[in-house]
């Protein structure tokens, strides 16, 4: 995984609560076998609303090469597809700002090297205010600071473990196998005793 | 955790934990893994990639159940992304050698409805799947939630998953529902009352004399929404009605390990004097069915109700969020919801599509007909449920008032298939989101239980079913 230490960049704003995850990828486009390319669907309904004049964020100057996204409350809520983070990182996006997050898509997105920041309401707006107004933020994972230009930097908190692993694009598959595999299969020696039921190859 | 005693949750995390990783996340051992095909291609590929085996074939099932046809089956393009999506899966289950539920097979069906069904959802474990209505299998007193990709190729490789502990909360629901109200109608009004993340970051227990006395299936459908609540986690405790609901299934344990495991399933409810870090409570004595106007979950009135006034919420965000909502959903302000006209009656999904929905939705379509405007389509949860309800004759009493019989799959809850709504197009819909877009881009949903959806069939307007009751 790649690793995220701090970026540096413009962020593109959207004001909207509740975006869920069926917004930020449709589900007719779930019927793919890949993770990379998936950009060109994300938010695909919003980008090409016919009746809409406005352009969507991310299709505008500066903003189409944001790295960052600030957002309403409560983004990412609803289906588990991880998709969506995929499609994100797809543009781009390496950090998202926002009050609350869907706790899947919160927790995909550590999997894909983007960085969710949490940040409380005031803190947030603050940050939404420089990102409409085309200000470059900068996000730092070693300091745990959001600096906004002409304003104090904002710390945000972040898992320890999470935080590590994102720092040093550690695989999280790997580290497990490395440090647990051992006891992984002394629970599972123990469960087949406790819990015979559980394991077919006990007797069925 | 208190002194005084263990919830369940607790009780069921403790006894799963297989290292600590950091102040609030454990390395957390998964008992249990459904596998679908839309979102574990990209876990199988990396399992392959990293040259990994599978650790335990015999802890998964994979189904196809997101994207497949409801009718013509024979007629589907083996050239279709749907049918490569499935492809892959039988292929991916054929090499790890896990058992798979071919579409047309007595077993297949949405994976949370065929999950229970084969007894292969079970007290006391952990569950998981690529889909957040996993929470479903909480009924049955598992801790069940949703997971993405990354996390399935996770479980494959390691039959582990990185987990913070989650705080708990309790929601007691008392009192008798009336006639035409269900279940359906308690999780609405529960989503309605504390919001759609009114439960985020929490394990959610449902306790209660009204939660005793309901099915399993009813357990069932309360469970499963408890993610439109922002909880990944919805538990009832394992009881006699679990028990006997699964006695016999083709994955429940048989002779003395079935003893054995009903004894280890009787020390699994909360303690009487554990704590739970948040509490709420209904009565549902008076509960009228509840129909949504919005864009979320929580967006729901009784039928007897309006559509909010945009201009009386004081919360900015808030405000902007509702009139953009009534706005997406082409619904006045401050309206009566009832006599809204609808244009397609969806009866089906991991809600709502399993045997005793379709017989409460067969009551109100029996001997009436759907209006001439509305196309309605009931869609089995599985092919028991579609089976069992052929020998009750269910799908005549539905063919005969004008509704379409369908085979099993999520259908229009997730319109991947070819049951979707146009653009502009309105729905009454027994699924659990009315997301933008979800039922079909530009289309519109309104959120009802299985005998309001064949009320407003009939009707051809959202209505209220207990003026329908016989
Ligand atoms: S029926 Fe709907 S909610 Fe349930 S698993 Fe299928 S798509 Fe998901």
């Amino acid at each position: 995984m790649r690793p995220f230490k701090t970026v540096t960049s413009v962020a593109a704003a959207i004001l909207q609560t509740d975006i869920d995850t069926d917004i930020i990828f449709p589900a007719r486009f779930l019927v793919t076998l890949d993770k990379k390319g998936l950009g060109k669907y994300a938010f695909y309904e919003w980008r090409h609303k016919r009746e809409s004049r406005d352009t969507f964020v991310l299709d505008k100057e500066p903003f189409s090469g944001a790295e960052i996204l600030v957002v309403g409350e409560k983004f990412g809520v609803g289906s588990s597809r991880e998709h969506a983070v995929w499609s994100l990182a797809d543009l781009g996006i390496r950090c998202i700002i926002a009050p609350s997050f869907g706790e899947i898509f919160y927790s995909n997105c550590f999997k894909n090297g983007v960085l969710p920041v949490t940040l409380p309401k005031d803190a947030h707006a603050h940050a939404m205010r420089a990102a409409q107004l085309g200000e470059t933020l900068h996000v730092d994972l070693i300091t745990n600071h959001v600096a906004i230009p002409g304003a104090e930097a904002i710390s945000f908190e972040i898992p320890a473990d999470r935080r590590l692993a994102l720092l040093n694009g550690l695989d999280e598959i790997g580290t497990i196998l490395a440090d647990h595999e051992h006891a992984i299969a002394s629970f599972e020696n123990r469960q087949r005793q406790s819990a015979p039921w559980l394991f077919s190859d006990t007797d069925f | 955790m208190s002194a005084k005693g263990k919830t369940l949750y607790e009780k069921i995390w403790d006894a799963h934990v297989v290292a600590p990783l950091s102040d609030d996340a454990s390395l957390i051992y998964i008992d249990r893994h459904l596998v679908q095909e839309v979102s574990s291609p990209q876990a199988f590929d990396g399992l392959i990639e990293r040259g990994l085996k599978l650790r335990r074939p015999d802890a998964h099932i994979a189904v196809p159940d997101h994207a497949v046809p409801t009718f013509d089956r024979g007629k589907t393009d083996p050239l279709s992304m749907t049918a490569k999506q499935v492809a892959r899966l039988e292929d991916n289950a054929r090499r790890f050698a896990i058992p798979y539920m071919a579409m047309g097979d007595d077993r297949h069906g949405i994976v949370h409805i065929i999950g229970p069904e084969l007894g292969f959802t079970l007290p006391g474990v952990t569950l998981v799947c690529g889909d957040s209505h996993t929470s479903t299998h909480g009924a049955f007193g598992a801790l069940a939630f949703g997971i993405g990709t990354s996390e399935c190729e996770c479980v494959f490789a390691t039959q582990t998953l990185r987990q913070s502990k989650l705080k708990t909360m309790r929601i007691e629901i008392t009192g008798t529902l009336q006639p035409g109200v269900s279940v359906k109608d308690v999780i609405l009004a529960i989503i309605a009352k504390i919001g759609t993340d009114g439960a985020k970051g929490y394990a959610v227990e449902y306790t209660g004399d009204t939660v005793r006395n309901m099915t399993m299936e009813e357990r069932m459908t309360l469970c499963n929404m408890s993610i439109e609540a922002g909880a990944r986690i919805g538990v009832v405790a394992p009881d006699e009605t679990t028990f006997a609901y699964l006695k016999g299934r083709d994955w429940s344990p048989t002779g003395d390990k079935w003893l054995q495991a009903v004894e280890a399933w009787r020390h699994l409810p909360s303690d009487p004097g554990a704590l739970f870090d948040k509490e709420t409570s209904i009565d549902v004595t008076d509960l009228a069915p509840q129909v949504s106007w919005g864009t979320t979950p929580a967006d729901c009135v009784p039928i007897t109700g309006q559509t909010p006034v945009s201009a009386l919420i004081k919360d900015q965000p808030a405000q902007e969020r509702v009139r953009q909502s009534l706005q997406y959903m082409d619904m006045p302000e401050g309206a009566n919801i009832e006599g809204t006209p609808i244009d397609q009656v969806f009866i089906g999904s991991c809600t709502n599509g399993r045997i005793e929905d379709l017989r409460r939705a067969a009551a109100i379509a029996k001997g009436r007909r759907v209006a001439d405007r509305v196309h309605a389509i009931v869609v089995p949860g599985s092919e028991a449920v579609r089976l069992q309800a052929e020998r009750e004759g269910l799908h005549e009493t539905f063919r005969q008032a004008g509704f379409q019989w369908r085979q099993p799959g999520c259908s229009m809850c997730v319109a991947m298939n070819d049951d979707r709504l146009k653009p502009g197009e309105r729905a009454a819909s027994t699924s659990n989101r009315n997301f933008e877009g979800r039922q079909g881009p530009g289309g519109r949903t309104h959120l009802v239980s299985p005998e309001m959806a064949a009320a407003a069939a009939i009707r051809g307007y959202l209505t209220d079913v207990r003026t329908m009751m016989r």
